[in-house]
C-alpha cells in the first residue's frame, strides 16, 4: 500500500481551487478566440473580447475569472493500494477553507438550504468518490458557479421517447435557460443510469476537454447534432443574440433499465473551470 | 454613451435597448438576501439602510479583495431571482438595476410604469468591470457576507440596456433576429 499523508491532500486541494478559479484552460480560451472569429452578431463579437480581456486579466492579477467562486466540486479517484493517513473528507473540506481564503475567493455556501446562514469558508465542499485500480489518488476542482447550476435540469423520459426525447429535454433546457447561465454555454448531458446516476454523468461530461468528441460514434453525432440545433436558437453570447449560444455539448452514457431512459442536462457558463493533479 | 448616476426620468427616456452605455457615480450593491430585507422594511414602513431616488442597484456579490485592491472580482447575478422584489423598489424610487439575464413581465411593466431601466453586465467578465470600481465600501448587513449591501464608486461601468421605459427587450429582440 502507498500511504498518502493528509497534509498533501489539503495543500492539493487548495491550489487546485484556486487556479480552477483563476486560469481558464487552454482549449477554453482556444474556444472563445474561435467563437469570437466565427460569431457573426457585432454585439456578441464584443462580448467574446471582452470574455477574452477579462481572462488575461484573472489570469495576471490572480483574481477569479468570475466573482461567483462557486460549490467546490471535488472528484476523487482514489487507487485502491492506497492508504490515506487521515480522514480524506476532512482533508478536502480544510483544502477548500484555505484555498478559499488564502485565494480571495468568495465564500457562497449557506449551512442551511432553508436558514442561509453563510458557512464562511466555502465549506463543505460536494464531493464525489471513485474507488480505480492502482496506486495513485486524482483530485479534480470543479468549481461550479450558481447562475449556470440553476438552469440544470432531470427528466425522466420513456423507451419510446426515443433520441427525439433526449434531443428535445436538451433543447428545451437550453431555450429555457436563455441569458441566465452566461452563454456562450458548455451543455453537459447525462443519458441513462438512473435518477442520481444521470445527473452525475451529466457533470463529470463537462469535466472533458472543449475540443473532444465521444469515443462512441453515436453519441459523437448526437453531440454535434445537438450543438448545431442549439445554435440555431439565436440566443448568442450573453443572451443577446448570436450564432454562439454554446461551444459544446458533451455527452455521458451509461446502460439503464428496461422501463427508463433519464436524461439529466447540467449547462456550465463560458467560465468552464476545472483544474486536476494526480498525487 | 456615457451617464452620471443619480439617474433622472430625463436621463432614462434618452436610453434604448441595445444602447451601449459606460455608468459612472455611486451605485449600491444588492442579491437574493439584502433584496428581500429591504423590501421587508419598506412594507413595515421603516427607513432603509440606502437611498432609493434616482439610484442604480446592482446585481452582484463580490469576491473578497486582494490586498491593495479595492474590490475581487464583481461581475453581475442572474437577475430574475430579485424579480419578486423588483416592483416594490421601483415603486420607491428605484430607477436602474444592473444584472444579466431576462425579467419578469411583471418587471417589465413596472419599468414602464415607474420610468425606470434595466441594464445588463457581462456575466463572467467580472475581473474586467472590476477594474471600473474605483472605491467600494459595505454601508449595510454585513454579516450576509458577499450578500452584503456596498456602495460603489465607479468610473465607466460598462453595460448594455435590455429593458427600456418603451417596453424594448434586447433579449427579446436579439435572440429573434439570429433564431433560424
Amino acid at each position: 500500500m502507498r500511504q498518502i499523508d493528509k497534509k498533501e491532500i489539503v495543500s492539493a486541494v487548495a491550489q487546485l481551487v484556486q487556479e480552477a478559479n483563476y486560469f481558464l484552460g487552454d482549449d477554453m480560451l482556444k474556444a472563445l478566440h474561435d467563437g469570437k472569429r466565427e460569431e457573426e452578431s457585432v454585439i456578441g463579437q464584443d462580448i467574446f473580447a471582452q470574455l477574452l480581456e477579462n481572462a488575461g486579466i484573472a489570469a495576471g492579477e490572480r483574481v477569479p475569472v468570475c466573482q461567483d467562486t462557486g460549490v467546490a466540486v471535488i472528484f476523487l479517484e482514489i487507487g485502491n493500494e492506497v492508504y490515506i493517513n487521515g480522514n480524506i473528507y476532512n482533508a478536502v473540506n480544510e483544502g477548500v477553507s484555505k484555498g478559499y481564503q488564502d485565494g480571495y475567493l468568495r465564500k457562497s455556501m449557506v449551512k442551511s438550504p432553508i436558514d442561509r446562514i453563510n458557512t464562511g469558508d466555502n465549506t463543505p465542499a460536494v464531493i464525489h468518490t471513485r474507488i480505480v485500480p492502482g496506486d495513485k489518488l486524482k483530485i479534480i476542482a470543479a468549481p461550479k458557479g450558481g447562475g449556470s447550476e440553476n438552469m440544470s435540469r432531470l427528466q425522466m423520459l420513456k423507451p419510446a421517447d426515443g433520441i427525439e426525447g433526449v434531443k428535445e429535454v436538451v433543447i428545451n433546457a437550453v431555450r429555457e435557460a436563455g441569458a441566465n447561465p452566461c452563454p456562450p454555454i458548455i451543455v453537459g448531458v447525462g443519458i441513462g443510469g438512473n435518477f442520481e446516476k444521470a445527473a452525475l454523468m451529466a457533470k463529470e461530461a463537462l469535466l472533458r476537454p472543449v475540443d473532444d468528441s465521444s469515443e462512441n460514434p453515436v453519441i459523437a453525432r448526437l453531440e454535434q447534432e445537438l450543438l448545431k440545433d442549439i445554435n440555431k436558437l439565436g440566443i448568442g453570447p450573453q443572451g443577446l443574440g448570436g450564432k454562439k449560444t454554446a461551444l459544446a455539448v458533451k455527452i455521458k452514457e451509461y446502460p439503464c433499465h428496461i422501463a427508463s431512459l433519464p436524461v439529466a442536462v447540467n449547462i456550465n457558463c463560458h467560465a468552464a473551470r476545472h483544474k486536476e493533479i494526480v498525487l | 454613451m456615457e451617464i452620471s448616476t443619480p439617474l433622472s426620468t430625463k436621463d432614462i427616456a434618452g436610453l434604448k435597448a441595445g444602447d451601449r452605455v459606460y455608468i459612472s457615480g455611486t451605485i449600491f450593491t444588492a442579491r437574493d438576501a439584502a433584496h428581500k430585507r429591504l423590501v421587508e422594511l419598506i412594507k413595515k414602513g421603516e427607513e432603509l439602510p440606502i437611498p432609493l431616488k434616482g439610484q442604480v442597484i446592482y446585481y452582484v456579490g463580490p469576491a473578497p479583495a486582494r490586498p491593495g485592491k479595492v474590490i475581487g472580482s464583481a461581475g453581475p447575478t442572474t437577475s430574475y431571482r430579485m424579480d419578486p422584489y423588483t416592483p416594490v423598489l421601483l415603486e420607491n424610487g428605484l430607477k436602474g438595476m444592473i444584472g444579466k439575464g431576462g425579467r419578469s413581465t411583471e418587471v417589465k411593466e413596472a419599468i414602464s410604469k415607474y420610468k425606470g431601466i434595466y441594464f445588463a453586465a457581462v456575466g463572467g467578465a467580472a475581473a474586467l468591470i472590476a477594474n471600473s470600481i474605483k472605491k467600494a465600501e459595505i454601508v449595510a448587513y454585513p454579516e450576509l457576507g458577499p450578500e452584503a449591501i456596498h456602495r460603489l464608486e465607479v468610473k465607466d461601468l460598462p453595460v448594455f440596456v435590455i429593458n427600456d421605459i418603451y417596453g424594448n427587450d434586447l433579449y427579446e429582440d436579439g435572440i429573434k433576429s439570429y433564431c433560424k
